[in-house]
């Protein structure tokens, strides 16, 4: 174990909490070997007759993986199905145990793997919640202090009592959220359960993940939606085949999650998993989709064929979507992030500025986004976008990221924004005379 | 929402005082065996909830439901009872009280292994969902096969006061460490037995079967006295004593059963003092502390892989 470890720098600092830059999970070296067999042997017979030759193949669901997490760390884990991320967390959580290598995790741990592992059907919420946070590891004193918050958090006062199996499902995932997060560890394994019940319950989800995150608790997500990472973590590994492509702040992690995407000739643009994710926060996706978006083209002013854009080009976004029923007071929002998920620009266009809410019968249609002379200097810029109602509550479709784009400046200027600015020196002993330039 | 990194937080000293204290824990493929008995030992009322849970389940929805963890023995006592003392006329006196006093703690043994061969199958959900030591799973089950050989043994002081018996005091420490034995032997199989019907799914069909062979291999319903006399002239009595269960039943009938001395019919039970016992006690318990262990051990080098068999 590396106690200490002050390596990771200090921007991952958590606005004030009791950051201790304490290790909280030590990965080392990892790996996790499964057997694949051509098939599988399961009865005695079989087990006979084919013992010691057995067809199998390695499978190495995760190889050499290593890194550490702060606590206080918010950590992500993204990749495509298959990466490996799922089997990480379950060998973190201690589900499955690493073929080579070991994994240290500091304080008391509670992993969200599936809401309401384990509950029993037939006994009443008021036992499940017992069993399951026993199961957590809490103690029974421990579960009888809280058991009126969890209760509470699940809204399911009246209902205590009653069995689980006449619970609806939204019931059921929200009692088991209340559980895993009212457990209060110190380190919360998190596998993409943040889309679970109605809109309210969800933002009270994020607002816990939050709160944990100002406690100074460590959270390790792993989701496949590049947004909902974006929005909580703030580091982030990603891996692919089992290896880790990369470890860093999100932008970059993204980045190159995107790119193992695009190597994998998965459109990147039009991923569905990635229109989904973002449910995480604010405005959430509507489960009918009245709207589909169908593509999104991003072109730029600077000569064709040049991957980046230089400061001042315009960028034109072209959102092309279906709407199958009508719909009254559509706008469209964008959002523009820089490197680090640092927010650029977040504007819809029911907004005063813009003033553009439409009425759409169903049909196809195509918003353009324009944005002229972008004011920006070096670093690579997300968009997002989507179509929403004028009043901003409902989401109807979107898509994250529409686009990506790198800015090269050829000036020396760094930063984020290339401010109009001039510089001027005037000579006070001679007036009339000026020497200028601008930035 | 998303909140800028914030360069100015304090740079606090790593290792401060109040972060000793956390525990911290290793995954990896080798866990010591003194690891495991503290894990198990901290989960603990995690036992108890699963017990409970068994308990509350095994008949929940049915009309009489607790009623039945007692009716139940009642009723398999009841046709015992029936075939072996009217169909098949036996000589042993008061032969509820002899067939009941075995039937303790085999019943004991046998819901223990019955119900824990598949239990990591039957509970596939939280092995692969969440993290605990899952020997427990197998322990609960021995657990709640307690509890029911208390509700047996509650009817058992029915009968006796029914019967106007008074058990032998004096081999109430010998009944004692035989239950200990029972439990510590039915932990260890149940530990053993649940881990390999991950892998062998054959081991549940198979364990029904050989736990009727061994119910007849104890002297459960038939006289022990029998056996022996037979078995003792050819040589052979050892080989019949091999079998840990048979001393276990000849302790708790000698506690419950010993002062019933019938007159006109044979003496049914083993005649040995507290020391034979004691002596062949102790010697499988010491056994069966053995055989718990290697069963954790073999547990534990299978338990990884647990949540990819399942």
């Amino acid at each position: 174990m590396r106690d200490g470890d002050l390596r990771q720098g200090r921007g991952q600092l958590r606005r004030g909490a009791l950051s201790h830059l304490q290790t909280a999970i030590d990965v080392q070296d990892v790996s996790k070997r499964f057997r694949l067999y051509k098939e599988k042997y399961t009865s005695l017979k079989e087990r006979i007759l084919h013992a010691g030759h057995v067809p199998h193949e390695d499978f190495w669901a995760l190889s050499d993986v290593e890194f550490q997490v702060s606590t206080g760390e918010t950590f992500g884990i993204i990749g495509r199905n298959g990466s490996g991320k799922s089997t990480l967390l379950k060998c973190i959580a201690g589900i499955l145990t690493p073929t080579s290598g070991q994994i240290v995790v500091r304080g008391h741990l509670a992993a969200m793997l599936e809401l309401g592992a384990g509950f029993q059907p037939e006994l009443s919420g008021r036992d499940n919640i017992y069993l399951n946070a026993s199961l957590l590891g809490l103690s029974r004193r421990d579960i009888a202090r809280r058991f009126d918050d969890i209760v509470a958090f699940a809204e399911l006062e009246d209902f205590i009592d009653n069995q689980v199996r006449f619970y609806s499902s939204g019931m059921y995932v929200r009692l088991g959220f209340a559980v895993a997060v009212n457990v209060e560890p110190d380190v919360l394994l998190i596998d993409e359960v943040l889309a679970v019940g109605d809109e309210r319950f969800q933002e009270k989800c994020l607002d816990r993940i939050h709160q944990f995150q100002t406690e100074g608790r460590t959270i390790v997500v792993v989701s496949h939606s590049a947004g909902t990472v974006r929005q909580v973590c703030d580091r982030v590994v990603v891996l692919e085949n089992g290896k880790m492509v990369t470890v860093g702040p999100p932008g970059e992690a993204i980045r190159a999650f995107r790119d193992c995407l695009l190597a994998g000739e998965v459109p990147a643009a039009i991923a569905p998993e990635e229109q989904d994710g973002s449910g995480a926060s604010g405005p959430f996706l509507q489960p009918e989709r009245r709207v589909v978006i169908t593509d999104a083209v991003a072109r730029h002013s600077g000569p064709p064929g040049r991957d980046f854009l230089a400061p001042g080009d315009s960028l034109r976004l072209e959102l092309s979507f279906q709407v199958n029923e009508p719909l009254t007071d559509v706008a469209f929002g964008c959002e523009m992030l820089g490197n680090n998920g640092f927010l650029v620009l977040n504007c819809d266009s029911a907004m005063p500025e813009f003033g553009q809410v439409h009425d759409l019968d169903p049909g196809r249609y195509r918003v353009e986004f324009d944005f002229d002379q972008l004011p920006l200097l070096d670093g690579t810029f997300t968009i997002n976008v989507w179509i929403q109602d004028a009043g901003g509550g409902v989401i109807h479709a979107r898509l994250e990221p529409a686009t990506t784009f790198t800015i090269v400046s050829s000036g020396r200027a760094t930063g984020f924004v290339r401010l109009p600015l001039r510089i001027e020196l005037n000579s006070l002993t001679q007036s009339g005379s000026a020497v200028s330039a601008a930035g | 929402m998303k909140v800028a990194p914030n360069p100015t937080a304090p740079l606090l000293h790593p290792g401060l005082e109040e972060d000793r204290d956390l525990p911290l824990r290793v995954v990896s493929g080798k866990v010591s065996l003194r690891n495991r008995f503290v894990e198990i030992w901290q989960a603990r009322e995690l036992v108890i909830f699963l017990v409970r849970k068994e308990l509350k389940v095994r008949y929940k929805n049915s009309v009489l439901g607790f009623l039945w963890s007692f009716l139940n023995p009642a009723l398999v006592l009841l046709v015992y009872y029936v075939v072996f003392k009217y169909f098949l006329e036996n000589h042993i006196a008061l032969f509820a009280i002899y067939l009941f006093a075995g039937l303790l703690p085999w019943n004991l043994f046998n819901n223990s292994l019955l119900s824990s061969a598949g239990v990591l199958v039957a509970q596939a959900g939280i092995v692969k969902k969440v993290s605990f030591p899952r020997e427990i799973l197998a322990l609960a089950q021995v657990g709640t096969s307690i509890c029911y050989f208390f509700f047996q043994a509650c009817i058992m002081v029915c009968f006796l006061i029914g019967f106007s018996v008074m058990p032998d005091w004096k081999f109430l420490p010998v009944m004692l460490l035989a239950l200990l034995c029972d439990v510590v032997f039915a932990g260890a199989l149940a530990i053993f037995l649940s881990a390999v019907t991950v892998y062998l799914r054959d081991v549940q069909h198979l364990i029904e079967v050989l736990l009727v062979a061994g119910f007849f291999s104890a002297p459960i319903v038939y006289m022990y006295t029998t056996v022996a006399t037979k078995l003792t002239r050819v040589g052979f009595l050892w080989v019949y004593l091999l079998n840990p269960l048979v001393t276990i039943v000849l302790a708790f009938q000698r506690f419950i059963y010993g002062t019933v001395a019938p007159r006109d019919h044979p003496i049914p039970i083993a005649t040995y003092g507290e020391h034979w016992y004691f002596a062949m006690l102790s010697i499988i318990l010491l056994v069966s502390v053995i055989l718990f262990l290697c069963a954790m051990v073999i547990f534990g080098r299978v338990e990884g892989n647990f949540a990819e068999e399942l």
